[in-house]
């Protein structure tokens, strides 16, 4: 679909399955699927709509990317208020998954910089929504995982920058504790921070990281031969990986392997080392398919979030994962800030752990459910962008305002219109 | 749905009271919590299971289904998917028959053909038009080898059997890019309720291992399947044995 008009007609001519609206399907799990339903991809609506340099402020469609907005408006020193970590993400799906990035702990996630968005429920008809215009129905978008109705345009505040270089700093630790100490310490000194934990390494070396901290440069901070074209940008897909993977490539042996070359070749300590955006945001965007390393059974994330305080419910988890026998590799962990008014929004301050795990043994199904239970038990919850195993009973304890966001959607679409598999499964 | 680890969120068991049908549904909830329909006829046996599987942690659901019943099969997929959708179906209903008198009596080949043949066709095509619907699922048809070469000693059965098996691997090319699929399970001589009493044979096998196989056969979505898995060659040779030199073995 291209247009708001094309998105009403399909709503209107819908089957009994619903409707639900698919930006560019980089969800991990079933957000973006819906079986039997009619399903409109939004990557057509891509359009900018209005540009207020003075304000920093941009109205588009919500099927353009993260990507080409940065294309467009890095060259014009703007930058996306909050990127994850690729940039192969609409803004609908941005907003419809409240997404955070590296910059949590300072600027919220991607909804908390939406003056307003245009959002087609139910009935036909297009309401403007944002923190100050039905706050309640704003808040339950963001997200909402599209249950709400379907996203067309929104006003974006982004963040003005003076260069597109990062100024980062590498520090190595060699246990969680070392990496917890150092984010709790210095984390604020920071824009953007993230730390890969090696999660196949037990005992003593368990929880080792390698934490990558920046900011953009300024123009002054760049080499002289740069400064005459600080914003010049470019991200190319560099390679692609084939579809020739065997199943069980990545097991713990590989991914042993490559952690500790990952982990050996992290500097110690390193201070002020100019990166691009890709490299710094998207590493993985520089690979095409990147995904298909996993194999034909492919593999599922698991994300979740414990509040400060429950270090121990952090630990018990790496623990289990690290002696499972799974081969999680490039697991990530982030200090969270505050979190928002959105129900169903998943950043709450506290630390938040990304795993990838390979589909594979029979166990995996109980090593989730029993992660899922701690998690919850620390008051905790997972990332329903990232969830494809989740059952109902546990997620209703992970979201104590589920039931919130349950009211306000009934409110707007009684009759569960807008639905998806995600929604089925854990009975939004 | 079926989810990515191969998890599944609902199970609807159509002769929920076989010994087949349990241990699928117990094999189930040994992995995981679900919701599980026992269509069956309404039985103090079809009360038991459910409770047991209740106690298994299922979430149990009882619809009635008479695989003699005209209308019972329409009714049976209608009441059994209102509670919401079915990830996996097994069509898992059926009987021997008493081989002897289906040699001469012509009205109990017509109800073991109802039973055997007709009921699951309607069954399988009710069940198709329901997971069509709902863009997802998969049906467990409990075939027979019976059915790849019907012998002397059980032929009605075995034909019955034939008959639902070439109905249940139709469908399921039919279903090809609907997101709907069949499972055909075949397996050989199963020790269970059905079959007390008859003696013992080589590669007979158990509720329990058949029940093993369809979980395995679900996740890696197979299309066909023997169980115990030696089958598929002892059959593929049976297939090809000369008439004269079959009819003659010793079973």
């Amino acid at each position: 679909m291209r247009s708001a008009d094309d998105a009403a007609a399909l709503l209107a001519a819908r089957s009994s399955r619903g409707v639900l609206a698919r930006g560019l399907a980089r969800s991990y799990g079933d957000a973006a699927q819906s079986a039997g339903a009619d399903v409109l991809d939004m990557t057509g609506a891509d359009r900018v709509l209005a540009v207020d340099l003075a304000r920093s402020e941009i109205e588009v469609e919500a099927g353009i990317s993260l990507d080409r907005l940065m294309s467009l408006f890095v060259p014009l020193g703007l930058f996306v208020p909050v990127t994850p970590g690729t940039r192969y993400v609409t803004v609908g799906g941005a907003i419809a998954a409240d997404i955070h990035g590296k910059n949590h702990h300072r600027a919220g996630t991607f909804s908390e910089h939406v003056r307003w968005l245009d959002l087609l429920v139910a009935d036909g008809t297009v309401r403007r929504v944002g923190p100050r215009q039905d706050a309640d129905l704003f808040w339950t978008t963001a997200g909402g995982m599209g249950l709400t109705g379907v996203i067309l345009r929104a006003r974006i505040a982004m963040t003005p920058i003076e260069s597109a270089r990062l100024v980062v700093d590498t520090d190595r630790t060699p246990d969680l504790d070392a990496l917890l100490t150092l984010l709790a310490e210095t984390d604020d000194e920071y824009d953007y921070s993230v730390a890969w934990v090696d999660c196949v390494a037990t005992g003593r070396r368990m929880g080792r990281s390698v934490l990558t901290r920046g900011r953009f440069a300024r123009r002054k901070e760049l080499p002289a031969r740069r400064q005459a074209d600080p914003l010049r940008y470019s991200a190319a897909v560099r390679v692609s990986a084939p579809d020739v993977f065997p199943r069980g490539l990545l097991n713990r042996a590989t991914v042993a392997a490559f952690n500790e070359v990952w982990y050996r070749k992290a500097p110690v300590r390193r201070r002020d080392e100019l990166q691009t955006v890709p490299a710094f945001f998207h590493p993985l965007d520089g690979v095409g398919s990147w995904n298909r390393i996993y194999g034909p059974r492919g593999f599922v994330q698991y994300q979740f979030v414990v509040p400060f305080g429950q270090e121990e419910a952090l630990r018990k988890a790496l623990v289990r994962i690290s002696s499972s026998g799974t081969a999680s590799f490039l697991a990530v962990l982030k200090r969270f800030g505050q979190g928002n008014p959105g129900p169903l929004s998943f950043p709450t301050s506290g630390w938040t752990l990304a795993l990838d795990i390979p589909v594979g043994g029979a166990a995996l199904a109980g090593l989730l459910d029993g992660l899922d239970e701690l998690v919850a038990g620390a008051d905790g919850r997972i990332y329903l962008a990232k969830d494809s195993r989740a059952h109902p009973e546990v997620l209703a304890r992970m979201y104590p305002e589920l039931d919130r966001f349950r009211a306000v959607r009934h409110r707007v679409d009684p009759e569960g219109v807008f639905t998806s598999d995600l929604a089925r499964r854990l009975s939004l | 749905m079926i989810d990515a680890l191969g998890s599944i969120g609902s199970l609807l068991l159509v002769g929920g009271t076989s010994d087949i049908a349990v241990a699928t549904a117990r094999r189930y909830l040994a992995e995981r919590s679900a919701r599980i329909v026992l269509a069956a006829r309404d039985t103090p046996r079809r009360a038991a299971v459910a409770d047991e599987l209740r106690a298994l942690g299922g979430q149990v659901e009882v619809v009635d289904f008479d695989a003699d019943g005209p209308a019972s099969p329409t009714r049976m997929v209608a009441d059994a998917t209102a509670g919401g959708d079915i990830d996996v179906a097994v069509v898992a209903f059926g009987q021997l028959g008493d081989a002897e008198r289906l040699r001469t009596d012509a009205a109990a080949v017509a109800g073991l053909a109802r039973v055997n043949y007709v009921a699951p066709t309607v069954v399988g095509t009710e069940l198709a038009n329901r997971m069509r619907a709902q863009g997802h699922g998969v049906i467990v048809a409990l075939s027979s080898v019976a059915g790849e070469r019907p012998r002397a000693s059980n032929y009605v059965y075995g034909s019955t059997k034939a008959g639902m098996d070439a109905f249940y691997s139709g469908l399921g090319d039919s279903l090809a890019g609907t997101g709907v699929s069949v499972l055909v399970v075949r397996p050989g001589f199963v020790r269970s309720k059905m079959t007390a009493g008859l003696p013992d044979v080589p590669l007979s096998t158990t509720p329990e291992a058949v029940a093993e196989a369809i979980v395995a056969g679900v996740r890696s979505g197979r299309h066909t399947i023997w169980v115990p898995g030696a089958m598929r060659w002892v059959m593929s040779g049976l297939r090809h044995t000369p008439r004269a030199i079959f009819r003659r073995l010793p079973f």
